[in-house]
Parts: C-alpha cells; sequence; structure tokens
C-alpha cells in the first residue's frame, strides 16, 4: 500500500525553543515551523479561522507553506489568548506574532523590483509623514515662486492652479507604477507559495469564496462573530468595523476618482464638480468612513496586547493609517476651503499627501490586501482539492 | 464577610462561582496561580461528554443517557456510582445554553476526532479560552477574584466551615464554602507515596509526567483527608496516558499524545512486546497505556512503525527517531538490538489478514503471537522506521472527598450544611478507575454548579436566622 504522504525536507528539529531575537527570516521560518509543529498536534484553535485548518491538511511546513499561512493569518490574536501554550509556558508559543514577522519578510522577499524590497523595513510614521510634508512643501514653494500661494477665489477650479494634465501625468503613473510593482509582487507571492503538487488554476468557485472572505472580513470574526481580540480575552467587533470604514471609504474615494475620469473625458464634464455631484458625494462619503475608519484603527492599534503580532511592524502599521487619515482630512478641507482664497494651499498640501501615499503604497502596509487575498485565494483553492492525509479515524 | 467563598480557579471553581453569583450571593474565588496559569487542568481542556436525544448544533445523531452510563460503566469496570453518575449525565444534556450564556463557544469536532462527532461537544479555541470566558464572566457579575492564593487549611466549627487560611497566613472568613482545587496528581512526592516501590525495587511514579498544571499539589485535598472529612478512592487511580517521553514535567497537554500505537508495536526496554497494540481504536485504549507502560520497568515504552503508517496518525509535537534498520533504531533508542529485531521478526512472520485499513477494525491480526495483535497487524518491513518513547502521563487523580447528589463535603458520613467539594477532588465518586474522554468537564460543570446554589442558597436561607443577622 503506498504511502499517502511524501516526505519532504524541513527547516530544522521541530519543538526545541528558539531565542527571542530573530531577525534572519531562514531563523524565523525555523521558528515558526516549530510552533506550527506544536499547533499542528494541539488543534484546539480549528475554529477561530483558516489557519488552523490549513495546518492540519500538513504535516510539516517547509518555507513555501510557512509564506502562505503568514499571509492568511489576520492577526486577530485569538489563538494568542486561547493557547495553552503561550508565554510563560516553555513552548512559548505565538502564531500571531511569528506569522506577523514571517509576513513582512514575504513581501520585502517577493517586491518588484527586488532590491526594493528592503523598503519595508523603513517605511515608518516618520517616513509617511516626512514625505507627505516634503512633498507638500514642495508644491507650496512651486506655487510661491510663481506667485499664486493665495488668490482670488476660484470656485474650486483646482486646473487653474496645477493643470489637470499635469495632475494625471504626475499621479497616473505614480498610481500605475504602485499597481504594477505589487501586481508583480503578489503574483511572485502566488507561484512562491504554490507547491509542485498544487498546480490546478483556482475555480469560479474559489474566487468567489475568497472575494468573499476578503470584502467581509471574515476571519476577524474570531469564527463565533463576536470578533477578535484586542486588549484581552474580550471579544470586539470594532476592528473588522473600522477596517471596514476604511477599505470601503478608499474605495469610494477611488470611485470618486474614477467618475470624475468618465465625466472628464467621455462627457467632457470638468471639475469643479457640484457638492450634490455623484464625484463630490462619493468622494465625501468615502473621505467619512477615511476617517472614521484610520481613526478606530490607529486607537485599536495603540490599545492592542503587547504580544500580538510584532511590535516592530507598528511603524509601518501607523505610517500607512496616519497617510491615508490625513490624504482623507486634507481632502475634506479642500472640498470646505474650495471657494476660497485659501484653496491653493490647501491643495497643494492635500497633493503633497496623495502623492505620499502613492509612492509609499507598493513597499508599506498598503501591500496586506494583496498577499492576504491571495492566500485566500490559496486557501479556498486548496479546501477543494481532495483529502491526501487520513489520520486516525477521519 | 464574604457569602460564598470558592477555593480553585478551574472550570468547577469557575461554575460554582458563577452559579453562586447568579443566586444571590457575594462571592470570593481563590486561585492558587498566578493570573497566567490561572484555570487548573482545564487550560488544556477541549470538550465535554454530553448527553443528546437528538442531533444539536455541534453534534451528531443521539448520545442517549443509557448508553453514556453504560460506556462509564465500561471504563470504570463497575467502580462508580450510579446514582451520581446519571445525575452527571442527565446535567451534561442541558448545561450548555448555561456554559454559553457565560461566553464559552463550541464548536464541531476537531480534524483527527471524528469519532468524537457524537458524544463529545468541542470548545472552540479549547479549555483555555473557555476559562477565559468564565473570568471575563466573572469579573463582571462582581466576583472577586484573587490570583496567587493557595489555600493551606480551613477552620471549621463541627461540621461547619468557618473560615479559609492561605499558605501565607491571611484567614478569610465565609458564610460557605465551595472546594474546588484540583487533585493532587502535581505532587510527585504524593504520588510516589502511592505508588510505592515495585517488584524491581524501582519507584514507578518518579517517572511520572504531569500532562496539567503544577498547581494541583493537593494541599487542601491532604488537609480535608487528615482532618476527617470522608475519602473516596484509591490514590493510584487516575486519568493516565501513555504521552511522549520527551514530554515537559508539567502542561505537556494534549499535544504530547503518540497516536500511532495501533499502527505499529510498543515494546519494553527489553525489545519485548508487552499488549495487544490493536486491541481497539486508539481514543478507546490510549487511557489504559499510561498503566500499561508504568508496569514495565524504567516506566518506559517504545512505539515503533515504518514508512507506511506517516500520514495517518496525529502528527507527534516532537519528531519520531529515525533509521533505515532495526538495528540502528534499535541502537539510537538505547534498545538491545537483537532482541529488537527478534521481536520485529516474530511479529511480521505472525502478520495474517488481507486488507489493511486503519479506519475500520480490520481483520489484520497475528497467529500464534504472545501477546496478539488483533487488528491493523501489518509487518514492519519498509524503511525508514520510526521509534516514539512512551512514559505514563498523569492527567489528574481520582483520590477525593466523599460528596452526594447535593457536593457536600461529609464528615462520618453527615453532610457539611456549607462545606461543598466539586470537580477534580469528587471525580472519583464517579471514576473508579478508567477515563472516558470529556467526561471530567462533565462532572466539574454538574457539580460545579450544584455546589455553587447550594453554596449560595445556604446563605440565603441562614439569613433569616436571627443569630446570622449583622447587627
Amino acid at each position: 500500500m503506498s504511502t499517502p504522504y511524501i516526505e519532504r525536507q524541513t527547516l530544522g528539529e521541530a519543538a526545541v525553543p528558539v531565542p527571542q531575537a530573530i531577525a534572519d527570516i531562514a531563523q524565523l521560518e525555523a521558528e515558526a515551523q516549530r510552533i506550527l509543529t506544536i499547533c499542528n498536534s494541539c488543534r484546539y484553535c480549528e475554529g477561530f479561522c483558516a489557519v488552523f485548518p490549513a495546518m492540519t491538511r500538513r504535516l510539516d511546513f517547509v518555507k513555501e507553506d510557512i509564506h502562505y499561512l503568514a499571509n492568511l493569518c489576520h492577526n486577530c490574536g485569538a489563538c494568542l489568548h486561547a493557547c495553552q501554550y503561550a508565554a510563560p509556558h516553555e513552548f512559548n508559543v505565538n502564531i500571531p506574532r511569528v506569522l506577523a514577522q514571517v509576513r513582512v519578510k514575504t513581501y520585502s522577499e517577493y517586491a518588484w523590483p527586488r532590491s526594493f524590497g528592503r523598503l519595508y523595513d523603513h517605511n515608518g510614521l516618520a517616513m509617511a509623514l516626512a514625505t507627505a510634508a516634503g512633498l507638500s512643501l514642495f508644491l507650496l514653494l512651486a506655487l510661491a515662486l510663481t506667485g499664486s500661494l493665495f488668490h482670488q477665489p476660484l470656485a474650486g477650479n483646482f486646473y487653474a492652479i496645477f493643470p489637470h494634465n499635469l495632475l494625471v501625468l504626475m499621479f497616473g503613473a505614480v498610481f500605475v507604477y504602485a499597481l504594477l510593482a505589487l501586481g508583480i509582487g503578489v503574483s511572485r507571492y502566488w507561484r512562491g507559495t504554490v507547491q509542485s503538487d498544487q498546480h490546478a488554476a483556482p475555480s469560479a468557485g474559489s474566487v468567489a469564496e475568497a472575494s468573499s472572505k476578503a470584502l467581509t472580513l471574515k476571519y476577524l470574526d474570531g469564527g463565533h462573530g463576536e470578533g477578535c481580540n484586542e486588549r484581552d480575552s474580550h471579544y470586539t467587533l470594532w476592528r473588522r468595523r473600522f477596517h471596514h470604514m476604511t477599505f470601503y471609504g478608499f474605495m469610494l474615494c477611488f470611485a470618486a476618482t474614477c467618475v470624475g475620469t468618465l465625466y472628464h473625458y467621455a462627457l467632457n464634464w470638468h471639475a469643479p464638480y457640484p457638492v450634490l455631484s455623484l464625484p463630490v458625494m462619493l468622494g465625501t462619503v468615502g473621505g467619512v468612513g477615511l476617517l472614521a475608519g484610520p481613526a478606530g484603527l490607529l486607537w485599536l492599534n495603540i490599545k492592542r496586547h503587547p504580544d500580538h503580532g510584532d511590535q516592530a511592524q507598528h511603524a509601518m502599521d501607523r505610517g500607512f493609517i496616519a497617510l491615508l487619515f490625513l490624504v482623507s482630512l486634507t481632502g475634506l478641507l479642500l472640498l470646505i476651503l474650495r471657494d476660497t482664497s485659501w484653496m491653493g494651499i490647501w491643495l497643494a498640501i492635500h497633493l503633497g499627501f496623495v502623492m505620499a501615499f502613492f509612492l509609499t503604497m507598493p513597499y508599506g502596509k498598503f501591500a496586506h490586501g494583496f498577499y492576504r487575498t491571495a492566500a485566500l485565494l490559496k486557501n479556498a483553492a486548496e479546501k477543494r482539492m481532495p483529502k491526501s492525509l487520513s489520520l486516525g479515524s477521519d | 464577610m464574604v457569602d460564598v467563598l470558592v477555593i480553585g480557579g478551574g472550570n468547577a471553581a469557575l461554575c460554582a462561582a458563577l452559579s453562586a453569583r447568579e443566586n444571590g450571593a457575594s462571592v470570593m474565588l481563590l486561585e492558587a496561580s498566578p493570573r497566567e496559569w490561572r484555570g487548573g487542568n482545564s487550560q488544556h481542556t477541549r470538550n465535554l461528554r454530553c448527553m443528546h436525544d437528538g442531533p444539536q448544533d455541534v453534534l451528531v445523531d443521539a448520545y442517549p443517557e443509557e448508553e453514556y452510563w453504560q460506556d462509564l460503566l465500561k471504563v470504570t469496570g463497575g467502580r462508580t456510582n450510579e446514582h451520581l453518575a446519571r445525575l452527571v449525565i442527565r446535567r451534561s444534556s442541558n448545561c450548555r445554553p448555561w456554559m454559553q450564556k457565560y461566553g464559552v463557544r463550541f464548536q464541531n469536532s476537531l480534524s483527527g476526532t471524528l469519532h468524537l462527532a457524537r458524544t463529545n461537544a468541542f470548545f472552540m479555541g479549547g479549555g483555555k479560552a473557555l476559562v477565559n470566558a468564565y473570568y471575563n464572566s466573572a469579573e463582571a457579575l462582581g466576583v472577586d477574584v484573587r490570583y496567587d492564593s493557595p489555600v493551606a487549611s480551613i477552620e471549621r466549627c463541627g461540621d461547619l466551615f468557618v473560615a479559609a487560611v492561605l499558605e501565607d497566613g491571611r484567614r478569610i472568613e465565609a458564610r460557605s464554602c465551595v472546594l474546588a482545587a484540583g487533585g493532587f496528581e502535581s505532587n510527585r512526592e504524593w504520588l510516589d507515596e502511592a505508588w510505592g516501590e515495585n517488584e524491581n525495587g524501582e519507584r514507578p511514579a518518579l517517572e511520572f509526567l504531569i500532562r496539567g498544571t503544577r498547581f494541583n499539589r493537593g494541599v487542601l485535598l491532604r488537609h480535608m483527608i487528615d482532618t476527617g472529612a470522608d475519602t473516596i478512592g484509591d490514590p493510584t487511580q487516575a486519568h493516565m496516558v501513555a504521552i511522549d517521553a520527551r514530554a515537559p514535567l508539567y502542561d505537556g497537554g494534549i499535544c504530547t499524545r503518540i497516536d500511532c500505537v495501533p499502527l505499529g508495536i510498543v515494546v519494553n526496554r527489553d525489545g519485548l512486546r508487552f499488549y495487544d497494540e490493536g486491541e481497539d481504536f486508539w481514543p478507546k485504549r490510549y487511557a489504559i497505556w499510561g498503566r500499561l507502560v508504568a508496569q514495565q520497568a524504567g516506566q518506559i515504552a517504545w512505539s515503533i512503525i515504518d514508512k507506511t503508517s506517516i500520514g495517518r496518525f496525529m502528527p507527534p509535537v516532537f519528531p519520531g527517531t529515525k533509521a533505515n534498520t532495526i538495528e540502528d533504531l534499535a541502537r539510537q533508542l538505547g534498545l538491545p538490538p537483537g532482541q529488537l529485531v527478534q521481536t520485529i521478526n516474530n511479529y511480521n512472520a505472525a502478520c495474517k489478514g488481507g486488507a489493511f485499513d486503519h479506519t475500520v477494525l480490520d481483520d489484520c491480526h497475528t497467529q500464534g503471537l504472545e501477546p496478539a495483535k488483533t487488528h491493523w497487524a501489518k509487518p514492519i518491513v519498509h524503511p525508514p522506521f520510526y521509534g516514539f518513547p512512551l512514559k505514563p502521563g498523569v492527567t489528574f487523580t481520582y483520590l477525593g472527598l466523599r460528596t452526594d447528589d447535593t457536593a457536600a463535603v461529609r464528615f462520618n458520613d453527615r453532610p457539611s450544611p456549607n462545606l461543598f467539594v466539586a470537580g477534580e477532588m469528587m471525580a472519583g465518586n464517579i471514576l473508579g478507575q478508567g477515563y472516558t474522554g470529556g467526561i471530567g468537564m462533565a462532572i466539574g460543570t454538574a457539580f460545579g454548579r450544584i455546589a455553587g446554589t447550594n453554596a449560595a442558597a445556604y446563605v440565603a436561607s441562614s439569613a433569616a436566622v436571627p443569630q446570622r443577622q449583622v447587627a
């Protein structure tokens, strides 16, 4: 009788504690393998999320598996609070932390261009704000040099300050680059985590399931629908709610831009658009979401239990959250001030923040949405494959 | 003065505290451990054996009272109390909504545990999630939870509880009290005293590993026995399984189990087999292997399998010792190579029967071999070979306080009016020997709730007595 399991190369001795200070990715993967081996022989957390059921489809954990699971984890914290092997237990199991540590390394490892991967290590709050402030200042100086820092009210005509085609060229180029860089990165990740025995292309059902899990943030519901952990072992839905406000706020703002572009080119209807027009309404509602969502996420991030996730990534998380918030804040202020002589200044400041957001997008926290969705898709596809293990009485 | 003092911090104690509180009593709970180790052995549990007459949310089919009782009768070999056992069984059928009210969430049986999908309701996230939910609920209801508070003794006036004295000398008075401080399994000196010396001059208990908390030292249990409480059970009886010998001394929990026993053979230090590894499915037999290994020289044994078994049992936490020949495996494990080769050759030659199928009681068995292997007997011939060392792992001890259906502690066969007991401290009333998964939590939940309710009822009734009213 043939064995259903093909032995693969393992990363090291399992269940041997590894010291705290781990930076190198190989060491991180070895630590992840150690912890995953413990989890796979315990399995109590199977109900919380997709990570644990995915573990049970494996007997050992090689690099590809660890990179996959690292991005499947939503860092909800439930398994840490429920863990009988968490510190002070000598096994020192902390799945959210080790997977977060590996996760950011996967962004770097699969980044395009490869040499830019290191940017993930330096994409913090200070970097985000400095970029935004620098770009705003540059635009302000450009305005001052041309003598139009203050101006007669222009009834919201931004293009009187910065010509339309200039804006399209600048922002379009940076945005396309960001999407290209992330797209190449995530496709490298996809290839890098797919085992040779799993070459089936995802079915429509898999795509639908992964989309639904991503769009509803299923795995921030704790498995029981009461949410994830923040400060302690209580469950709360607030992270999911704030994330929804952020994501859907962002998408509404994006939709506003798309509608505006359509108006401009297809209908030859040029900005400024009235307050009750579709682009402005979409942008306003989205902007409010992009204020409340990031503010809430930042608050939760600061209050999080210190053992959740990777403390070293707080700077990247908060830099991204702060930029989203400030893009929205400057945008909404611009809407309010667009009929005044301050419009030029606010436009320069807002554009500085938007540009900073676009520039930091491919090498910052924004990447998590792409990599996690890819992991969810892999998970949906994997679940549909025939079982290769038959443990005990299953 | 607090109304109800609960001594202990695991499932039974928390059920008692919540029940007393919901019956109007003020409650203080004394947990011996620091906060991060709270919950005793309940941290390591995963399910509750539940009676049910039809499919429920996470339970398939039915598990009627009579079948549950027969299962219990079988594993205990009749060493049980039918009245109390049936009380626990019936209580298990309607306690889950109460548990859910206090934050416990259930899930379908875990992968690899399909055999329990009918009988056992699994806690989402396991026992520590349950413990967290109960502590959160207790705190929200105003239960005064004190960590780092091991109790050394209690003061009585006749059969009446008066106060508890902590190990640091603090004295806490209460109107009634629930004892739910666990067995004595973490007290290795006591285990050694109970097991004594075997015929080979060894002291077997010194080799035992403790699967659960390090805080169940049995201090209060010993005090109660020494001060005349009625007891039940044999100090050597315990829920004891065979676990990986490399497990930590305490708190190894579920992941140190070795599930490949029925797929191969088990040999002792001399390289000899000693019991039918294929007697039944492992979940029905794991609880006897702790004692079987305890009876071997050195209290150690090795499960040996070949490549064909990989992927057919729950993955072990520690890797097996691996070798391409039996001789090399024996050398690496420190077993006599010649004897091990002979044992395996004899076994391989005796294997008879048709199609191997580890998911059913197949017809692969040995012929003319002593002891026989009655199922899943397939020759160990395909390298690499793997060996896993086994040691006895004590989950909890059965020596406890005798009680009745009111959960009262008894002195000279008289129930105390205001001192109650729940959980491992009285599980021996129902478990004289043997174990079946999820019964410990069923006992703890049923008796925790009874004890808490009765402790609160005592306070309510005694409040009407004039001399107990505060002037």
